[in-house]
């Protein structure tokens, strides 16, 4: 099972155990981790799932679809390079030991 | 002395939203949850999609996890029922009798389906899709049926009909008015759906209503769906029917505690009542809306429900602002992805960006040269500029929206309002 560690704003790491298959996003809402908001339940449509990732780690997720890439747009907090929307960071084996960090807010 | 609850009533987006908000804002005194549904708050858009569809299962459906509720002393009341309000001494009686008492109150009581008064509306094979129990009946019959009839050519008609074609079910939509989400969004865009749901198979019947549902006896204590008769006297075969004509607000509590409802339970600016300790959230309140020109609206969406929620959220921690979010609404249909933001209801002329015949376009709706809202279909990008581009009060005018070239990011964030 990879391991993915959310780092929140008060530099408060939480680490996961994620079954194959489910989204960084769905397993941050399953385990009550605070700082993802997931308005529409993971159909890539509200962008208030929006996580930093580790900038030496970014190879290690999925490719970006253009829909990523457009919602991520109309994040609350600036976009930057290494933004992704965590409800398209599907878990894989050689994601183990991913990093994201949440931003400020969501919304 | 420990202070009363804020007691919320209703567990759906709004409620749920609100209870999460308070302890997000540090809000430290007790949290009353109260939800009629057996179970933990879940959410509802994918009900008509993933979960339907059976891609996903009841834990990722949940809002939160069991523990979130213990960790985050929210008192969740689940199966409970809220009776009458008590204005005068600050309670709420419960179908128990119990009665809880408040500081203050939020009435997120949600909307109930519209069921219209059909003969044979009570057969087995009637069915809805707004709660989790109702999809999980409709997720059955739906494998068993063979003829669909659904009656409504809404978001959650339309949604569903995706689905059930998806599986190889033969779909007729009845539909009372001449086009397809004809509430919600522009001619061109209803055409684009109705048509790209034809060429999968899905039959509409326009200017249709149904007059009858027809069932045969299979039992003393009723029978079956069989058919659906419509005015014209067309019979079309169904072993199941949808019921998909829209919800009807649940103002009934507030209005028998003397609260004003007039489609909704009516709110102002900050959402608050009539009653300065009861305030109203989510698909039951009508409030004062900014962008649609300051007119009472009521609407029913996820946005709406959880933007209501942390006004209130704030509000009740001491930092009251107005509610000036702005709307934004989503539906998938098949592969179809539809986000609209703003509301273009009234709208008297639009600007197209991109052509139909791609499949990726966005309809800009303008009254005269105000640009009230945009619905975007599989143009994400389109949608998200637009979200910021109206919430911060700026403006294209529709020879900049039809023009490909014409930068809608950088008018999104640059250009002073």
């Amino acid at each position: 099972m990879p391991r993915v560690t959310y780092i929140s704003q008060d530099e408060k790491a939480t680490t996961l155990d994620i079954d194959i298959g489910t989204s960084v996003m769905q397993a941050a809402v399953l385990h009550g981790v605070d700082g993802i908001v997931a308005e529409c339940g993971g159909s890539c449509m509200c962008a208030t799932c929006h996580v930093y990732v580790r900038e030496d780690m970014l190879a290690l997720c999925p490719p970006m679809e253009a829909d990523e890439d457009a919602m991520l747009e109309g994040t609350a907090s600036p976009r930057l390079p290494n933004s992704r929307l965590s409800c398209q960071l599907v878990a894989t084996a050689q994601m183990d030991g991913l990093v994201v960090r949440l931003p400020e807010t969501q919304t | 002395m420990a202070q009363e609850p804020i007691v919320i009533l209703g567990a759906g987006h709004a409620g749920f939203q609100l209870a999460a908000s308070l302890r997000q804002h540090g809000f430290e005194g007790a949290v009353t949850l109260v939800g009629d549904e057996a179970g933990l708050p879940y959410q509802r858009p994918p009900l008509s999609k993933d979960y339907l569809d059976g891609k996903i299962g009841l834990d990722l459906l949940l809002m939160r996890p069991d523990a979130f509720y213990h960790d985050h002393r929210i008192d969740y009341l689940a199966a409970t029922r809220a009776e009458e309000i008590d204005r005068a001494r600050k309670t709420v009686r419960l179908a128990s009798g119990e009665r809880l008492h408040y500081r203050h109150l939020v009435l997120a009581t949600g909307a109930r389906n519209r069921v219209p008064p059909l003969p044979g509306i009570e057969l087995d094979g009637v069915c809805y899709l707004r709660t989790l129990a109702e999809t999980d009946l409709l997720r059955d019959r739906l494998h068993a049926a063979d003829n669909i009839v659904v009656i409504g050519a809404g978001f959650i008609g339309l949604e569903f009909a995706a689905v059930a074609r998806a599986h190889g079910k033969n779909v007729h939509i009845v539909e009372l008015t001449d086009r397809a989400m004809g509430r919600v969004v522009s001619v061109t865009t209803s055409r684009f759906f109705a048509e790209a749901h034809a060429r999968t198979g899905v039959e509409f019947g326009f200017g249709a209503q149904a007059a009858r549902i027809g069932g045969r006896v299979t039992s003393p204590m009723g029978g079956r769906v069989d058919h659906v008769e419509l005015a014209n006297g067309d019979k079309l075969p169904a072993d199941l029917v949808l019921v998909s004509i829209g919800v009807v607000p649940n103002g009934e509590l507030a209005a028998a505690a003397g609260l004003e409802v007039a489609n909704g339970i009516v709110v102002d600016g900050e959402l608050a009542t009539g009653d300065i300790n009861i305030s109203a959230i989510g698909d039951c309140a009508v409030f004062p809306c900014d962008h649609a020109a300051g007119h009472m609206t009521r609407l029913e969406a996820v946005q709406n429900a959880a933007d209501h929620a942390r006004c209130i959220a704030d509000r009740l921690v001491g930092k009251a602002h107005p509610y000036s979010a702005l709307p934004w609404f989503w539906s998938e249909q098949g592969k179809l992805r539809l986000q609209i933001a703003g509301l273009t209801q009234g709208h008297d002329r639009t600007a197209l960006r991109g052509a139909t015949e791609s499949g990726e376009f966005s309809v800009f709706c303008y009254r005269g040269e105000t640009l009230l809202g945009v619905e975007s279909i599989n143009r994400p990008a389109d949608h998200a500029h637009v979200r910021r581009l109206l919430a911060a009060g700026r403006q294209v005018s529709p020879d900049e929206a039809a023009d490909l070239s014409f930068d809608l990011r950088a008018a999104a964030t640059a250009r002073p309002a």
